[in-house]
């Protein structure tokens, strides 16, 4: 408590309109000197303070993530909701603004790490936790699954209840009655015996000169009212009229469009420019020069290479005159690259093994590899991809002589205003930022390339201008999901049991644990060796898992095919001391009906993966006549620990899977002089309605810590898939996207591989 | 070059290019922003409005081709409290992820179920493919298309949305 009193504690505080804001906050007048100025009034410059209570009762959740699709509004709402005993119907939601620059990522970790107490349950997560809580609420960052686990887990929840136990004792006071006689409802106290109610709102006076408890009771996962149940997510009504305001729909007067051509090939820079048919063009206002920039974020270093932009009173007309530039691009060392220079890079450094690393290395895998009775191996590898959000990236900027705003939809508000700030030479305070909702994000919104592009063309002009994308530069100048290249070697004894696991795949990345599996094999050596590409890095939906579910859980399908077993069998088996990953993988058999006979040209897949703290396992079932594939249903069971907003998650699953399927079906970039090949929808192909199957979600509530949700979805739908059509044809598919197989053709091979 | 037309029931004219695509003269010139700009070249719905009825990609129409006929936007399909029965089926069965895509979703569906009350799943597939939703919310799309009782939109008033000319309103 006392270090805690020193550090940070959650404080209240007194709003305009006599309303109380409730929330975790920095102390002022702490001992890091260096954060202390930049401290304002108690609880109103903080990010994280989380709940307001206004005079008519109605109660504001204040949530410091980024809404992109995923209901996080409403499942935090919910969190916040439950623990403060409030009337789910007046609640409101809002996102919070971004301000709290003080919070960078070392200071948040510093601050947080530093001597909380929490309640006994948490204490052993509350390392790993709070490190999340430091990344997630100091950063705004809005990715990794980690909203509801982190900040809903720990920061609504407290909120919630250290709240509700003011409003206790402010009422138990003020009523002259035994505390524990107060009970609350419906953002109600009441005193039972004397027949007494009141609103919450009451009692705001009170409560805003308490402290707060930081470890307040939580509530029993029994009597909980509106975490696990069905709520309407709130953004859904504005999303179904238009009304629902995207960073594109924003207008301002006198604002300038702008559409913006980088070099095509990565560290490219403008040889030589001309723009003059395109500055004759009526309407066109200016042709800019957008210098090289370089970020170090948390994501890495990002960097972006010169570019150009034309800025007009329209965007049509801005992106037609775009088409008329003649640019030439310098030369660079990466312009002979190709996806197949790549992949022969990628098999030369495998099997170079130059500074491997492990991952994982246990049991004795030599020796196990010499006595075995039979081994496999195989050689798996995936593209590029890109993110292709529905809404293309834009953002919109005024810079002003000593000031600046902005309006986009980020993953990561904090970040993007202090680059931008740091880019126009402005205090960080100068610098407003607006967040909107996203038309998806899935990892690409976390990169501040576009938002730099905005104000300096904004600069340049003297006038507020929305800078959008064409869809032709998303997709060419993403930050992709890497190609990697996995190899793999399994050991069997004579009775075809499993004992040994070799793998070696190409440059890591995050989550660590993604190329783990979760079978007991006795001998495992897990590792990666590195080979640089010149196409930047994103995070992409699920990140590493994305390649990892695929290369693993299709390589033991090959293991289980090889020692002569039943897909889920041979899982199963492996699985004995994982009770929980069996459970997952059991449910899905048994919901896939996984025994019964298919006809003819069907077949039947399975996969099993963990992903940010949640297990995923599917089944999917396909038909393959003539070589034409249908995906025709997926039974997907997720533990998740609790189901905060089950609806929510089976949301996220069926998108994840889609998302999933869209990559393993059709998603290829693929690389040519350098630069990437597709540029639309129309050469880097969706899923749409026609090739879209039945989903059939199942939730398990374990009651294990929370999982995510966002993600977990997306990695075993290629591998369950692939898995699938082996079932159904005889054909391996070791390398996606499934579309470039001719399953036809191949199928005549007996049991070739792709 | 003026062009005229009506929009979710009035009569509007614009000065503009006549090869202006129709979706930015909604979005630029008339300040309607409920249709998306996805693609620019008719590959993902994003931009979807009705011309007399009929679904069409506003990113690829330039405005002289609208010239005297009407067009319908997701702001004249329904608002708050007379939303079309497949707004409010979007809403029963929790359609919207993102929601980027869902104007262009709703106005291609509403077409549909215009032209054909009851469409099977193979017409709501030949409907629907030119929508994508990278949300992935196809299945939720289709349930809540099905929803919709045959009977629903006509009685709803909204067969005909602003196609019909008695409701010109001069502007």
């Amino acid at each position: 408590m006392s270090k805690l009193t020193r550090r940070a504690f959650i404080t209240t505080g007194v709003i305009a309109g006599g309303g109380v804001m409730v929330g975790i906050a920095m102390r002022p007048g702490n001992q890091i000197k260096d954060l202390a100025p930049k401290l304002g009034k108690d609880g109103e410059n903080l990010v994280h303070t989380y709940i307001k209570i206004d005079g008519d009762n109605t109660i504001t959740a204040v949530i410091p993530h980024s809404e992109m699709g995923q209901g996080v509004h409403t499942a935090l709402g919910q969190m916040l909701a439950e623990e403060l005993d409030a009337d789910w119907d007046r609640i409101k939601v809002e996102e919070a603004p971004a301000l709290g620059e003080y919070a960078s990522y070392s200071a948040g970790r510093r601050y947080l790490l530093a001597g909380i107490e929490f309640p006994k349950i948490l204490i052993p997560t509350v390392d790993g936790m709070m490190m999340r809580v430091a990344d997630t609420l100091n950063m705004q960052i809005t990715g990794g699954s980690l909203s509801v686990r982190s900040t809903g887990f720990l920061a609504m929840r407290i909120a919630g209840a250290s709240t509700r136990e003011m409003i206790q004792r402010a009422a138990a006071k003020s009523w002259d009655v035994p505390v524990d006689e107060i009970v609350t409802e419906k953002s109600h106290v009441l005193h039972i015996p004397s027949n007494r109610r009141e609103p919450y709102a009451t009692f705001t006076d009170e409560i805003a000169s308490m402290t707060p408890s930081q470890t307040p009771t939580f509530k029993e996962l029994a009597d909980y009212k509106i975490v696990g149940k069905y709520v309407p997510r709130r953004d859904i009504p504005q999303k179904v009229d238009g009304s629902a305001k995207f960073a594109l729909d924003t207008r301002l007067p006198d604002m300038a469009y702008a559409s913006v051509l980088r070099s095509p090939v990565p560290g490219g820079s403008l040889v030589s420019l001309n723009d003059s048919a395109a500055k004759s063009m009526p309407g066109v206002i200016d042709v800019v020069k957008i210098p090289a920039t370089s970020v170090t974020n948390m994501l890495g270093e990002m960097r972006a290479s010169e570019a150009v932009a034309v800025v007009a009173d329209s965007y049509w007309t801005a992106n037609s005159a775009l088409q008329t530039l003649e640019v030439n691009w310098s030369k660079t060392e990466y312009d002979s690259v190709s996806s197949e220079s790549i992949y022969e890079q990628f098999d030369r450094d495998i099997s170079a093994r130059i500074d491997r690393t492990n991952d994982r290395l246990e049991g004795e895998v030599d020796s196990a590899f010499s006595r075995a009775a039979k081994v496999i191996d195989a050689d798996y590898h995936v593209p590029f991809l890109a993110h292709t959000c529905m809404e293309p990236l834009n953002a919109t900027v005024d810079v002003r002589e000593d000031s600046a705003e902005i309006w986009v939809g980020c993953q990561n508000p904090l970040g993007f205003r202090r680059v931008v700030a740091d880019f126009l030479e402005l205090d960080t305070e100068k610098v407003t930022l607006h967040n909107h909702i996203m038309g998806g994000g899935f990892g690409r919104k976390s990169q501040q390339d576009f938002v730099i592009q905005a104000a300096l063309i904004s600069k340049s002009v003297g006038r507020p201008v929305q800078l959008i994308w064409s869809r032709e530069e998303d997709v060419r100048q993403d930050f992709y999901r890497p190609a990697v290249q996995s190899r793999f070697k399994a050991a069997f004894d004579e009775n075809d049991h499993l004992i040994a696991w070799e793998n070696t795949y190409t440059n890591k990345n995050e989550p660590i644990e993604a190329p783990l599996i979760p079978y007991r094999v006795p001998s495992q050596d897990i590792g990666y060796v590195s080979s640089p590409v010149h196409i930047p890095f994103g995070a992409w939906r699920s990140v590493d898992h994305s390649q990892h579910g695929f290369f693993t859980e299709s390589f033991i399908d090959e293991a289980a095919k090889a020692a002569g077993k039943d897909s889920f069998e041979f899982r199963a088996e492996l699985l004995k001391d994982s009770p929980r990953h069996l459970a997952v993988l059991s449910k899905a058999a048994e919901e896939s009906g996984w025994t019964r006979p298919l006809q003819q040209g069907r077949g039947r897949g399975i996969s099993l993966q963990e992903s940010f703290g949640s297990i995923v396992a599917q089944v999917v079932e396909v038909t393959v006549i003539d070589g034409k594939l249908s995906v025709d249903r997926v039974v997907a069971v997720i533990d998740a620990g609790i189901a905060v907003a089950p609806d929510g998650i089976a949301a996220q699953l069926e998108s994840g899977i889609i998302y999933g399927l869209t990559a393993a079906l059709h998603g290829e970039i693929t690389i040519e002089n350098g630069s990437i090949a597709q540029s639309n929808f129309d050469d880097y192909k969706s899923v749409r309605m026609d090739e879209a199957p039945k989903i059939e979600t199942h939730i398990i509530n374990s009651g294990h810590d929370i999982g995510g949700a966002g993600e977990p979805g997306t990695p075993g739908i290629a591998p369950a898939l692939a898995n699938a059509v082996f079932d159904a044809t005889g054909l391996r598919i070791r390398q996606l996207p499934l579309g470039n197989f001719d399953l036809n053709y191949q199928a005549e091979e007996s049991g070739e591989v792709a | 070059m003026s062009t005229s037309f009506m929009i979710n029931g009035r009569q509007r004219t614009v000065d503009v290019d006549p090869s202006k695509p129709l979706l930015w003269v909604i979005r630029e010139n008339l300040g309607l922003t409920g249709t998306k700009f996805g693609c620019g070249i008719a590959q993902c719905g994003a931009c979807t409005v009705q011309v007399d009825g009929e679904a069409i990609r506003s990113c690829v129409t330039p405005v002289s081709s609208i010239e005297g006929k009407a067009v319908t936007t997701i702001e004249g399909l329904g608002k708050e409290n007379d939303l079309h029965p497949l707004q409010q089926a979007w809403i029963d069965h929790q359609v919207p992820q993102c929601g980027y895509c869902q104007s262009g979703q709703l106005m291609s569906a509403s077409a549909l179920l215009t032209n054909n009350p009851n469409p099977s799943d193979e017409q709501i597939d030949a409907a629907m493919k030119g929508n994508i939703c990278r949300c992935g919310m196809y299945g939720r799309i289709r349930t809540a298309i099905k929803s919709v009782n045959a009977n629903a939109v006509a009685s709803s008033g909204k067969s005909e949305l602003y196609y019909n000319a008695g409701e010109i309103e001069h502007v």
